[in-house]
């Protein structure tokens, strides 16, 4: 009850702000955190709770994008139906992935995943109905209802699905999915002599963890007015939703939220002060410290000061 | 309908390219299909060793010449990576597999990205005497660098195996990831084993490195692209087969060529994360596997 | 006695190599059954094919009358069978009692307070409710070997495969592992025992199967299987 007390008090603020006079940069910078919110709760169902690395994000993400694309194109789809389309399809995507790799071990399923993404930059790029290697232009709509911006409306839109991502993430850490999911992160044959339906729940964890990255695609290309494939398919993508639930903590919810706003702050401190293209490195250095040192993430290191004053 | 001269041609290129593409994977059969270490960084070395050789090369050393050179550095930091990668996970048990994964995930990003910073984004070549004319055989023209990396290619596979198979430390190496307790009883450290294992891969990389980039220009983010070839490589081969690994090269590269040739350059990367989605799908175990 | 378990012409080959050859077993409801062999004769293997972690290749697999070749593991948990691991896998991120509540909730279908009871009681009977809420990669050997026994016995199973739960263990530890596995017994689970300590499963057993590469070579009374020369060779050789 208190998380959804909380939550939705934090949805109203969210709501309130973007009627506010408050700087249109505010919105569009905390689109981008409240996405990578999102991708890094979807990762971390799959990949904090099965322990299963996908590596291949930025498909998902394009796949989101893309599909939004075309039902904008082909029936000019309000977002609402985009982002569900975007969902689906790359749910969908997950489950196919997973279908074909999760009968053999952790590693192949991740480098199924760089595959993925490799084929669908080269499916894109030659599709000439979604603007192909060039990218589209698309025009969206001005203000709508109460936003007088079309992106403070984005950024609402991001804010509750930021909300539905963590709360999805939260259901299935406490619910049976969650135990038995641990259970096969920890030892997979003992799970499923243990009655737990390892196959079952690592797709149920793969598709859900696909379906909410598309979910988070699915706005982007009326965020940017553009879409190409360069920018979606980014190997930071990739980085930052593993990067954010290791670092915050991959064994519950919490992780990847703190994760996110860590260093989505680290990185906007060192673009300013140092320089944009060493804040990625700084990314993957803090990444390889933590899984070396701090493999509970910053969850983990909260614990340990609590034990230690005691 | 394509000429079957043209198809010859792709199929000699592919080949040539091919048994690049098994040299290049060498050093991964050994260290996941031996070791079973999820070993993704290996194409990153792989670049890192191809750019080490470029920066030799500016200084007028010729690339195979460098990557003999700085093989005994690659060595080092191969069991300076194993030694990291051991103390910290595999020493542990569980769990493993995600830290492991995300540590090599890192490392190859990390890679990529301080070669971005240093050389930029743009390609490098090498220059040498034999790079950039063509051995000419009644109609076809066969590159020479696709020659020398031929040649270079197959000297290494045939050293690699035999080193494998009569050797002590080689066939050790080959029994340590199938039965540690027989080694341990034999008197042989199976971590020592393991070590030597892993900076030989990496150290096979350096010389691997010297070959794509004699073959042709290297750019950071190759890195890529060759986690699928050198994946479908040795998942084709099956896990533990060295021998595998020269006629999954040659199925590979020939696959590509033919691609190449007939639907062009932007479907060709493809061609080997396909083809490993494929294997995955449908005979984990490869070719040879065990 | 009502047969539990039946096993026909079990035959597994891996790629060239036989691991198992035309195994006919029948086990009875609440019997006690050992199983030995030298190693590679094919033990663990028959039992992974029963467990269901392997498909065998040829024969077939009944429990209590239904065929249950083709059920993955899981399923064949929830008819009935467990198992214990030679090498104990614990979850190890979870505590002890979050280690039972994995197959109470997923062969008994909830993990309320009155689950919780249960697998306390289980605890107590192995003697490791105190240490319920520790993590379990912190108990012993022995505790650990306790622990795989209490989770196969959270699954409520009807047939227990105990695959060398005493390995490596000295004395009075093994006799606390087999005291636990005659009191399972005595509440109507059907046992089968795999080890190497010979006296722990003359002591244990009703009958004694000995396999020897892949087939079986003699059953019988421990004291019969003792005297039986093929029983000898196998084990000391020629």
């Amino acid at each position: 009850m208190k998380f959804w007390i909380s939550s939705l008090s934090l949805l109203a603020f969210f709501f309130v702000l973007t009627l506010l006079g408050v700087n249109e940069y505010f919105f569009f910078a905390g689109f981008v955190v409240l996405q990578f919110i999102v991708l890094a709760t979807a990762w971390n169902i799959l990949g904090g709770y099965a322990g299963y690395v996908n590596f291949g994000v930025p498909a998902f993400l394009a796949v989101g994008a893309y599909s939004a694309v075309v039902l904008f194109k082909a029936i000019s789809a309000p977002i609402v139906v985009q982002i569900l389309g975007g969902g689906v399809m790359a749910g969908l995507l997950g489950l196919g992935v997973g279908l074909l790799t999760l009968k053999l071990r952790g590693i192949f399923f991740s480098i199924a995943t760089v595959a993925v993404v490799f084929i669908l930059e080269t499916c894109v790029n030659n599709w000439r109905y979604v603007g192909g290697a060039t990218g589209l232009q698309l025009t969206r709509p001005e203000g709508l209802w109460l936003f007088s911006t079309y992106t403070r409306f984005l950024f609402f839109m991001m804010s509750l699905l930021a909300l539905i991502a963590v709360a999805t993430a939260r259901y299935v850490q406490t619910s049976y999915l969650g135990r038995g999911l641990r259970a096969v992160r920890d030892s997979e044959e003992a799970a499923e002599c243990s009655g737990v339906p390892t196959l079952k729940l690592k797709l149920i964890a793969c598709t859900v963890s696909g379906a909410l990255m598309g979910v988070a695609g699915a706005p982007m290309p009326m965020y940017l007015s553009f879409v190409e494939p360069t920018s979606i398919f980014n190997l930071s993508y990739a980085i930052s939703a593993l990067g954010m639930p290791i670092i915050g903590g991959t064994s519950h919810w919490v992780g990847p939220l703190i994760g996110a706003i860590v260093l989505a702050t680290v990185q906007q401190v060192v673009t300013v002060t140092i320089s944009s293209e060493l804040n990625v490195l700084v990314l993957g250095v803090l990444l390889i410290v933590f899984v070396i040192a701090a493999p509970d993430g910053i969850i983990g290191l909260f614990k340990k000061w609590k034990r230690f004053s005691k | 309908m394509i000429s079957l001269d043209l198809l010859f041609e792709a199929v000699i290129f592919g080949v040539l390219l091919g048994s690049f593409y098994a040299a290049v994977s060498l050093g991964l059969s050994v260290a996941f299909g031996l070791l079973d270490v999820p070993y993704v960084a290996h194409p990153a070395l792989l670049v890192l060793g191809a750019y080490c050789i470029y920066l030799l090369g500016t200084l007028g050393l010729d690339p195979i010449v460098s990557g003999i050179l700085l093989m005994p550095v690659f060595f080092i930091l191969g069991i300076l990576i194993y030694r990291i990668y051991y103390e910290t996970f595999e020493k542990r048990g569980s769990d493993t597999d995600v830290r492991g994964l995300a540590f090599f995930f890192g490392l190859a990003f990390i890679i990529e990205v301080c070669l971005i910073l240093v050389f930029g984004v743009d390609q490098r070549t090498v220059r040498a005497s034999y790079i950039g004319s063509s051995l000419e055989i009644g109609e076809y023209r066969l590159p020479y660098r696709m020659l020398v990396a031929f040649a270079i290619a197959i000297t290494l596979t045939v050293a690699l195996t035999q080193y494998f198979s009569k050797t002590f430390t080689g066939r050790a190496i080959k029994a340590v990831g199938q039965d540690q307790e027989a080694l341990r009883l034999m008197g042989a450290d199976p971590v020592k084993i393991k070590q030597l294992a892993f900076g030989i891969a990496t150290a096979i990389n350096a010389l691997a490195g010297a070959m794509l980039v004699i073959v042709g220009p290297v750019d950071p983010s190759m890195d890529r692209i060759y986690i699928g070839r050198t994946f479908c490589v040795v998942v084709l081969a099956g896990l533990g087969s060295m021998s595998g690994t020269l006629v999954a090269g040659l199925v590979l590269g020939i696959t590509e060529s033919v691609v190449l040739m007939t639907l062009g350059a932007s479907w060709a990367p493809a061609v080997s994360f396909g083809l490993l989605l494929v294997m995955l799908g449908v005979r984990p175990q490869g070719l040879f596997g065990r | 006695m009502e047969t539990l378990l039946k096993i026909t012409e079990l035959t597994k080959n891996f790629g060239g190599f036989t691991a198992l050859s035309g195994v006919n077993l029948e086990v009875g409801a609440g019997e006690r059954l050992g199983l030995i062999g030298p190693n590679g004769s094919g033990k663990t293997t028959l039992i992974n094919c029963i467990s269901g972690a392997f498909n065998q290749s040829q024969g077939s697999i009944e429990l209590k009358g239904r065929e249950i070749t083709g059920l993955k593991a899981y399923q064949r948990t929830r008819l009935g069978i467990s198992r214990s691991f030679q090498i104990p896998r614990p979850f190890s991120s979870m505590t002890v009692l979050e280690n039972l509540l994995v197959p109470i909730a997923f062969v008994g279908g909830s993990d309320g307070p009155k689950e919780v009871e249960e697998a306390m009681a289980i605890l107590q009977q192995m003697g490791l409710h105190l240490k319920a809420h520790l993590q379990s990669n912190k108990l012993s050997q022995v505790e650990l070997r306790k622990m795989e026994l209490a989770r196969a016995m959270a699954a409520k199973p009807k047939l227990l495969i105990s695959d060398e739960a005493m390995a490596g263990l000295a004395g009075a530890e093994v006799d606390e592992i087999l005291q636990i596995l005659f009191d399972l017994n005595a509440t109507g689970i059907t046992v089968i025992m795999i080890e190497h300590i010979m006296q722990a499963v003359m002591k244990f057993s009703q009958r004694v199967v000995c396999l020897d590469t892949g087939k079986i070579i003699c059953q019988g009374t421990p004291s019969e299987i003792v005297k039986d020369p093929h029983v000898q060779r196998a084990y000391l050789g020629d």
